[in-house]
């Protein structure tokens, strides 16, 4: 089956006063397919919010091809997205500001529909009843309002306005960041159940490795504004090839005071070069322990050198060895 | 100085700091708030007791009732010892003194907690100029010192830097610079490193570590995640609704949690999904809310949500008790240590 979306070369630069530039995101290419959930994995800073935002076209590409479903969204107008915006919803991160105060949970809910000229009335109203129950709200919880609401309670309200037109894509941005561990297991279990049953491709972005371990199919760790690695959710963690990849895993403290006790930590010396400024040729050679000339010049492409779905852009990974990082 | 290293060894002295029946409420427009409920705890010298729990657990007014650090609105009974003096009836002169010398505090946000006016040079020697009186010449070399310590590269060209010009990671550290100045025999540090990226956590991590090797400060570490837990803290003490649920020995406490509650969070990590009969990957999820602070029941305050409550666990609240054969292992929970799982999947 052809992919759901392919993002190719996609860069956005910022523009940031006295003539500089921050480049965000830098050539980041990634596809998705149907019913599947890529993880998008980095730190702050990394570019992981503006290519989904990119997707969604609410930031304006530099360069590049976004093509959703078989069309080319690019650089589409705001009339010829509008249509497509029935398949494509996200999910935000803070669920306290991504829910207009003023509105009711029901009227929240039908929004899309109202916008999409879906359903309205009494149909809505059903549709919104029936979308509540399955995120696990009850239907009379559409006459309350946020403030009214807890936080996990918000965050089942947001995927409520996403799934409610039954998208193809879901962009999901960091959406159990702010929650309590308990109730953030709550809502992860909801969206792999939804996921499953509705069979939505999902863009799922995080910082927290264990949360893309648990539901993506397979991962892409950016740094810096471009893609280092990805490949198969278990390729990533029991195969790591890229050295930040091995950092950013070694780095997760795991909830086990003797394994993590006796794990072999990398810690890398340094903090995330400025976007403004990024480094020449592979952008973690700055922090990278086993960084050699070649990388402080030659920008390394994300190319498969080990397995074909695993690419990685790294010099030193060859088709026999892997760089290890000793500590 | 040399530290002993070993958690029950430490244990064995004298407690350097012990919390006693820590009642702290706010009266609020909606009624009375009690934030905390009869805390008791006590923290070694160069002990790392981290006070873990959800939010409005109770764990950062725990830890802030020490310096007393709360709103003027809060009401504090009990005692809070330090080398025998109780800190609750100290007055504000007195507590200033306290501030930053014996108790320093390193808060969670390092982007609004310098003051984005003055230079890095100038908040860290302002803590000397204040509590050691030290001249500016010897203030400023003492500041190099601290910056090193705490692992930022070029700590001399730093000191005239605005914070503005940081990274996150380097503004905790210089938090954590400008606490440490006085060595304090107390460092509470408030979700340290929940803002920092996981790469940068783990150096913040070290530093704490070696503050604690180093200097022989004692930390009170409050956070709500196990990995940071499991990483660096000598003891855990387990917060649900204003009290401590349950106190142990770190690795203890893994490997045997007894409450089902502490059970519960462990179960809800990503990291412990499990497959369910349809091949499902899932988490333990805890179901329900924590109850509302206005009100405090005769009941085990995790009953409501608890998969193994039974009637006696409404009838009456338990206490915090010593668990097993005297190793320190303490639960509030009249069936410690019976398997949530079991009783969830029956």
């Amino acid at each position: 089956m052809p992919d759901l979306l392919t993002v190719t070369d996609l860069v956005k630069h910022y523009p940031s006063g006295r003539g500089r530039t921050v480049h965000a995101v830098d050539g980041v290419s990634l596809s998705i397919g149907p019913g599947e959930v890529l993880g998008l994995v980095g730190e702050s800073g990394s570019g992981k919010s503006t290519v989904g935002k990119c997707i969604l076209r609410l930031t304006e590409p530099t360069s590049g091809r976004i093509v959703f479903d078989g069309t080319d969204v690019t650089h589409l107008s705001r009339r010829g997205m509008r249509p497509l915006r029935r398949d494509v919803h996200i999910v935000f991160q803070d669920p306290y500001s991504s829910l207009n105060p003023r509105f009711s949970i029901g009227q929240i809910v039908a929004e899309p529909l109202r916008q999409h000229g879906i359903a309205s009335g009494r149909a809505a109203t059903e549709k919104v009843c029936e979308m509540l129950e399955r995120v696990g709200l009850r239907a009379q919880m559409r006459h309350r309002y946020p403030h009214e609401l807890s936080g996990g309670q918000r965050q089942r309200v947001g995927l409520a306005r996403a799934l409610v037109c039954e998208p193809k894509l879901v962009v999901a941005d960091e959406p159990v960041s702010a929650l309590d561990v308990s109730v953030q297991a709550s809502v992860l279990n909801l969206l792999t159940d939804l996921q499953r049953d509705m069979g939505f491709s999902c863009l799922f972005i995080t910082h927290d490795l264990s949360v893309v371990e648990f539901l993506a199919d397979r991962i892409a760790v950016m740094y810096l504004g471009t893609v280092v690695e990805s490949g198969p959710r278990e390729q990533i963690f029991t195969d790591p090839q890229h050295p930040y990849t091995k950092a950013l895993l070694s780095a997760a403290p795991v909830p086990d005071p003797a394994a993590q006790r006796g794990r072999r930590r990398v810690v890398l010396s340094g903090d995330v070069p400025s976007p403004l400024t990024p480094p020449s040729g592979c952008r973690f050679h700055t922090r990278c322990p086993v960084a050699v000339d070649r990388c402080a010049t030659v920008v390394p492409s994300l190319t498969p050198v080990r397995a074909p779905d695993h690419p990685v852009a790294c010099h030193l990974v060859t088709e026999d060895s892997v760089p290890t990082l000793a500590q | 100085m040399t530290q002993q290293r070993s958690a029950a060894g430490r244990r064995a002295g004298t407690p350097l700091l012990s919390v006693e029946d820590l009642h702290v409420s706010f009266g609020t427009e909606d009624g009375l708030v009690q934030a905390v409920k009869g805390v008791s705890l006590t923290l070694a010298p160069g002990e790392i007791l981290a006070l873990c729990g959800e939010s409005g657990s109770g764990k950062s007014v725990t830890a802030m009732s020490v310096p007393r650090l709360l709103p003027p609105t809060a009401r504090v009974s009990g005692a809070v010892r330090l080398d025998g003096r109780d800190l609750v009836q100290l007055n504000a002169s007195e507590l200033r003194a306290l501030r930053g010398s014996d108790v320093s505090v390193v808060f969670q946000e390092p982007m609004t907690s310098l003051n984005p006016s003055f230079t890095v040079g100038f908040q860290i020697t302002e803590v000397l100029h204040r509590h050691e009186k030290l001249s500016r010449r010897a203030a400023r070399a003492r500041a190099v010192e601290l910056l090193e310590l705490v692992g930022i590269p070029d700590p001399a060209g730093r000191l005239k830097e605005y914070p503005h010009q940081l990274s996150g990671g380097m503004r905790q550290r210089v938090m954590i610079a400008i606490a440490v100045a006085c060595e304090p025999r107390i460092l509470i540090a408030d979700e340290p490193t929940t803002a920092l990226d996981v790469t940068i956590q783990a150096g913040v991590l070290d530093v704490f570590r070696s503050l604690r090797d180093r200097l022989g400060t004692a930390i009170v570490l409050i956070t709500h995640d196990l990995g940071v837990v499991a990483d660096i803290a000598d003891r855990v003490a387990v917060m649900y609704a204003g009290r401590i649920v349950e106190q142990a020995e770190v690795t203890e406490l893994f490997a045997r949690p007894l409450h089902p509650y502490t059970r519960g969070l462990l179960g809800a990590l990503p990291s412990a999904a499990r497959l369910d009969g349809t091949q499902r990957r899932r988490l333990r999820e805890i179901p329900g809310m924590v109850p509302a602070p206005y009100s405090d029941p005769d009941e085990c305050p995790f009953a409501p949500r608890c998969p193994i409550a039974a009637d006696d666990c409404t009838a009456s609240r338990p206490s915090l008790d010593r668990q097993g054969d005297g190793d320190g292992h303490l639960a509030a929970c009249f069936h410690p240590g019976l398997s949530t799982v079991e009783a969830v999947d029956a």
